[in-house]
């Protein structure tokens, strides 16, 4: 026991009566309440570091157990320079390409599956089950196959993301009603034009679906993938051998970058996906009240 | 009349995609083991022909890519040959991750339950936790696994433990979402009546929402089992290769041997599938029980 647990649990039991307080008023006005809707997570948030803070330092905790915020927070600032390579490396390079690649391969193979309805019918169960397998597991054949450098990470980015995409813009491709289709026959529509006016935007929630679970499972391919071999940069590099040097104040660092670029792109695609299905009813919704 | 729908919407569809896959498989096992074969020949100062490489490039020691019935001879060899107490034994190995995934499980769906019921019933949590419970599906939670390992390991818990401890992890945020959306399904009108029937709070959980909840929850827990899976093979890699299917795959990649890399790929996929199954037959099973009617 020290002031500095002391202090951490006293702002901690603060943050937690204020959540409860800010909770029960009922704002008239919506802007209030958006801002009361941030403030709670922020200040649980705060709360959670600041006892991860107090018990680190007030239990003398050893720093290759679990490092104070401080201290990560200190190696974040101290070394972005490995931190941005290795950004680069894993994310710039391996993520978006594979990203990229997988989404588009898995759309294309989508709309071709579609043409047939006896084909959907096999795609479709066998694309879930596939999705639901450990692919992370095909890591080292890629690595064999494309070398130790970006291309064998974005080649398992591309085999994770492919089958998500293509059994949801499948199932999107299905989304439309009869009387809508009927709508398109009596407008003389050909193929190509009912795709593209009617079907694809309304698959287009299905399609962002798979685009953001994809954006978490590509991250997560590239950096497993590194764990299998690789050159010396990367985050899944990094996270290995500082985690064998036991510098685990980088470890959480590296970590860090992760989380924040998972978040980031995650929130990136959701923004697009509110400008495009803007007509949706869970947005149309939210606007109202 | 329904075995015909069966046969024209299920068995058939499915049956030639599954063909037509491995009927791929064999075509590229072909052709990227076709180059070692030429390879061979040019050093050996041989001509050789199409149709000899053919039988060749599906024989191979070390192929770039196994044909499919070498690793399913490989599969028959390690599981039903060995003794499964053998250090060679897929099905040994297979227990390893299996036994660790199904610990973490377990823990992740009492974890995930556990706290999916605490915010429903009290509105600070759920506006203080919720919020960050999403953010961190956005979060690769799986770099998190070699630190856990070696950590724990650092101070003396070792084996089942720390493996665990990752696909608990992996597992319980599916869990916590989708249980708190499902203990939140019941509509206004079933609560309403709650009320006129004076229930007091655990009644309504009891009766009411815990049964309208089931259905979600066996959804997640699909995929909860699928990732904890994940989490136990990617768990048994920073550890050294000593066990488990995660080792499996990485002392194949040190050695070379594609065919038992691709060998503990099938057993994972299968172990995968056979889990979720399980899963959803359980599921259906209770659903049942509880006098859920098809629709």
């Amino acid at each position: 026991m020290s002031a500095a647990f002391l202090i951490a649990i006293l702002f901690w039991l603060f943050a937690w009566a204020v959540n409860v307080w800010l909770v029960r008023l009922k704002p008239s006005s919506p802007s209030v309440a958006r801002l009361i809707n941030v403030a709670i997570p922020v200040l649980f948030g705060a709360a959670l570091i600041a006892l991860w803070e107090g018990v680190t330092r007030g239990f003398n905790v050893p720093s290759v157990l679990l490092p104070a915020p401080s201290m990560i927070w200190d190696r974040i600032t101290n070394s972005p320079d490995i931190l941005w390579t290795d950004f680069r490396q894993t994310y710039l390079k391996a993520v978006i390409a594979g990203y990229v690649m997988g989404c588009g391969i898995g759309f294309i193979t989508a709309i071709l599956v579609d043409r047939s309805p006896f084909l959907r019918k096999g795609v479709i169960p066998v694309g879930n089950l596939v999705a639901a397998l450990p692919i992370v597991g095909v890591a080292p054949i890629m690595v064999m196959w494309f070398g130790f450098d970006w291309q064998s990470k974005a080649a398992v980015v591309v085999v994770m993301t492919f089958f998500p995409m293509l059994v949801n813009t499948v199932a999107g491709l299905a989304a439309t009603g009869s009387m809508e289709r009927d709508l398109m026959r009596t407008y003389a529509a050909s193929r190509w034009q009912t795709l593209f006016k009617l079907r694809l935007p309304a698959a287009m929630p299905f399609i962002f679906n798979a685009l953001k679970i994809n954006s978490t499972l590509a991250l997560i391919g590239a950096i497993v993938a590194e764990f299998f071999g690789t050159p010396i940069v990367g985050m899944g590099f990094r996270i290995s051998t500082e985690v064998g040097r036991m510098n685990v104040d980088m470890v959480w660092a590296t970590i860090f970058v992760a989380a924040l670029a998972g978040s980031l792109s995650y929130g990136l695609i959701a923004l697009a996906e509110r400008a495009v299905t803007f007509w949706h009813p869970s947005y149309r919704r939210r606007a109202g009240s | 009349m329904t075995a015909r729908i069966l046969l024209h919407d299920k068995i058939l569809p499915i049956g030639v995609v599954v063909l037509a896959i491995i009927a791929i498989w064999y075509a590229a096992a072909v052709f990227l083991n076709a180059p070692f074969e030429r390879d061979q020949a040019e050093r050996a100062e041989t001509e050789i022909s199409f149709s000899e490489i053919l039988p060749r490039t599906m024989a191979q020691e070390r192929p770039v890519l196994p044909a499919p019935h070498q690793v399913f001879a490989e599969l028959w060899n390690t599981t039903v040959e060995k003794k499964i107490t053998s250090k060679r034994s897929l099905v040994y190995h297979s227990w390893i991750t299996l036994s660790s995934t199904l610990l973490g499980f377990a823990m992740g769906t009492v974890l995930g339950v556990a706290l999916a019921v605490g915010i429903v019933h009290y509105q600070t949590l759920d506006r203080s936790l919720m919020p960050w419970i999403i953010t961190s599906q956005t979060i690769p939670i799986l770099a998190i696994a070699p630190m856990i390992i070696v950590v724990l390991n650092a101070v003396g818990i070792s084996g089942l433990l720390p493996k665990a401890t990752i696909s608990m992890y992996l597992s319980f945020f599916p869990i916590a979402v989708g249980m708190t959306k499902g203990l939140r399904s019941p509509e206004v009108m079933h609560l309403d009546l709650m009320r006129t029937y004076s229930a007091s709070r655990a009644q309504t959980f009891w009766k009411l929402r815990l049964p309208a909840a089931v259905p979600f929850l066996v959804t997640s827990m699909k995929v909860a089992i699928s990732i904890a899976l994940v989490g136990a093979i990617v768990g048994e890699l920073p550890t050294g290769a000593v066990a488990g299917l995660g080792a499996r795959l990485l002392a194949g990649s040190y050695y070379g041997q594609t065919v038992q890399i691709w060998s503990a790929l099938l057993m994972a996929a299968a172990l995968a599938g056979i889990l979720v199954m399980t899963v959803d037959i359980i599921g259906a099973w209770v659903n049942r029980r509880m006098g859920v009617r098809p629709a």
